[in-house]
């Protein structure tokens, strides 16, 4: 397309504004609806019968909770390496095509996630429920998982695929690499980053997920999300639920520290970090 | 497509602002927070032409929900429906508005049955609007066993096709029950036996649900589940193949009441709307409506022997003789959420 506005945008400097000032509202933001209820966790988790206490995470941390953190880690391992084996190839085969055919194509896993993911959610309850006995199952609970995770797996490593430098695999296939070779020794460590940004974009979320557990589980599974929901909800004790909330915080501070390491000994090169 | 996106900017604006103007209209509104499904939402538009006061209507799906609603200091609500046990938590911490009853002759509507109860006494802050029993509704067509005890719900036979209902005091309650003892425990022990009982029961559970269970009854997709009575009321309009029973082990009762919370500032508007729902023709059209039993006698006098003769609807006196009200349990009710939450887990 032509330009037909060529002249240079005015920069700021005329309205005597420092960019940053564009940035405050976003700090408002993040203080008012990220930092303060993180603040109100700390405090309801650490207090209790007038005083500091560290009873409520003892309590919190007894053997039935972490079953059902440990269900809740299994589940999300579950859906994070089912993510993986249908999220790669697919990110793959859009890398390869046109730039246009993919944009197009990849409308069709996109278009789906403006769409509330309740609402999805609701949508595979009717379609289970009429065609096959799996609702209700911890199949039917998987599925969901995979399918609301599923676009941020492929997206991140689509795009670490697309900037992969072309030469590099001309120069493996120069030095006599047949294709599977070429994608095992160049592509897929090339493409490192772009999974392990993807692992974490959909094994975090699964870890804290609820509602779809009940919704297509049928109560029947209970996740660690399930668990926390119920001590506010039904039990009214925001000091465990809080508590809870803390225990897993840590853990998904830790699995954070380990994949941002992963991340750093394959090397930044290649881009794709979504976050 | 620089002036398609103007125009598409100056349109957003446009919408933005004149929702902001919409809302500052001179009429007083009415927050009433209520269940899914319970009211006729005919009633409101009717209350609204009547009296000229908005009514901004809201839904939750549990008694737990709206109390830490009604709980936040920040409670924006004039109008609510929370359940018996409920009532007597929320008295306790002073939560509730002593209703004025000079403005709400039609109070005198009210059998007297339902006035007086256990959990507010002289209905100094609740005004009856519902009742009703748990019980088991089945499929005729699937079950060939008498359904006259909770204990078919454990019947190997009917494996993936019981439903229970998603909440901790209604489910814990009935396997009290079932066990023989008071839906009210507070001893461990009996809660205990309760978990057991349902963890063994698991197996053969095909959901926990709450309102869908309704459709999956009506569907077919499972032969049995345990209901409110209003809501099996419903289900056998829909599906004459289903049958209601409250088992001979005895159930719970409960009633769903009006109130107005202590932070309301449309106390009087408040008023008016509870007198508009007390009223026998409304009343009666909201009860045939939603099919649950209302406690208006001049309601049920309207509505004839098609409602007073059902006993789904109007339950004989020998079975409100084996059921019981919820109480509020107090600090005690962590002993049944932990066995919930063992059960669930499980």
């Amino acid at each position: 397309m032509k330009r037909t506005d060529a002249k240079k945008p005015k920069s700021a400097g005329g309205m005597h504004v420092r960019r940053s000032v564009f940035a405050y509202p976003y700090v408002v933001w993040m203080a008012v609806f990220i930092v303060a209820p993180m603040l109100l966790i700390l405090y309801y988790a650490f207090t209790g019968d007038g005083g500091l206490t560290a009873g409520n995470i003892l309590q919190a941390a007894n053997w039935d909770n972490m079953r059902v953190l440990l269900d809740s880690v299994r589940f999300a391992l579950y859906t994070t390496v089912l993510c993986l084996l249908l999220g790669y190839p697919v990110a793959y085969l859009l890398s390869q095509m046109k730039k246009a055919t993919a944009a197009l194509l990849s409308v069709f896993f996109i278009v789906p996630m403006w769409m509330n993911f309740l609402l999805r959610t609701y949508a595979w309850k009717v379609l289970l429920g009429a065609f096959s006995n799996m609702l209700y199952t911890e199949s039917a609970v998987l599925l969901g998982m995979v399918y609301n995770f599923l676009p941020f797996m492929i997206l991140p490593i689509y795009t670490t695929l697309i900037k992969l430098d072309r030469s590099y695999i001309e120069a493996a296939a120069d030095l006599g690499a047949n294709p599977t070779k070429t994608f095992l020794k160049v592509v897929l460590p090339l493409s490192m980053p772009g999974i392990i940004s993807g692992i974490t974009m959909v094994f975090i979320p699964s870890t804290t997920t609820f509602a779809i557990s009940q919704l297509l589980g049928g109560g029947k599974t209970m996740l660690y999300g399930d668990l926390i929901y119920m001590k506010f909800i039904t039990e009214q004790s925001w000091n465990a639920g809080s508590a809870l909330s803390v225990i897993l915080l840590v853990f998904v501070l830790i699995s954070m520290t380990f994949m941002k390491k992963a991340e750093r000994t394959t090397g930044d090169e290649g881009g794709g970090r979504l976050w | 497509m620089k002036t398609l996106k103007k125009i598409v900017c100056l349109a957003l604006a446009l919408a933005l602002s004149l929702s902001l103007f919409a809302c500052g209209g001179g009429k007083t509104t009415l927050n009433v927070l209520n269940w899914g499904d319970y009211i006729d939402p005919e009633l409101l538009r009717q209350f609204e032409d009547e009296t000229g006061i908005k009514v901004k209507y809201t839904t939750m799906t549990s008694n737990e929900e709206m109390l830490v609603k009604l709980a936040s200091p920040d409670n924006i609500y004039d109008v609510c429906f929370p359940s018996d046990y409920i009532i007597e938590k929320l008295v306790a911490d002073d939560l509730l508005y002593a209703i004025d009853k000079s403005n709400i002759p039609n109070l005198s509507n009210i059998d007297p049955r339902f006035l007086d109860l256990s959990f507010d006494p002289g209905n100094t802050y609740s005004v009856p609007y519902m009742w009703g029993t748990v019980g088991i509704l089945y499929n005729t067509t699937m079950v060939s066993d008498p359904v006259d005890s909770w204990n078919i719900l454990w019947n190997e036979k009917y494996a993936g096709e019981i439903l229970m209902y998603d909440s901790m005091r209604d489910t814990i309650g009935i396997t009290l029950k079932k066990l023989g003892y008071d839906i009210n425990t507070r001893n461990e022990a009996d809660v205990l036996a309760a978990q057991e009982a349902l963890i063994e029961q698991k197996p053969l559970v095909r959901a926990y649900l709450t309102d869908d269970i309704k459709m999956e009854l009506i569907n077919g997709s499972a032969a049995m589940g345990v209901v409110y009575s209003g809501d099996a009321v419903y289900c056998i309009e829909e599906n004459p193949d289903l049958a209601y029973a409250v088992p001979m082990e005895g159930s719970n009762v409960w009633f769903d009441n009006i109130i107005i919370p202590k932070t309301s500032q449309h106390t009087a508007e408040a008023e008016a709307f509870i007198n508009f729902l007390c009223d026998a023709d409304v009343a009666a059209q909201n009860s045939e409506y939603i099919g649950y039993s209302t406690p208006n006698a001049a309601a049920l006098a309207i509505m004839g022997p098609d409602y007073t003769d059902d006993p789904t609807y109007n339950p004989p006196q020998d079975v409100l003789d084996r059921c019981q009200i919820f109480e509020d349990l107090g600090d005690f009710v962590k002993v049944f959420s932990d066995a919930w939450t063992k059960v669930k887990a499980a």
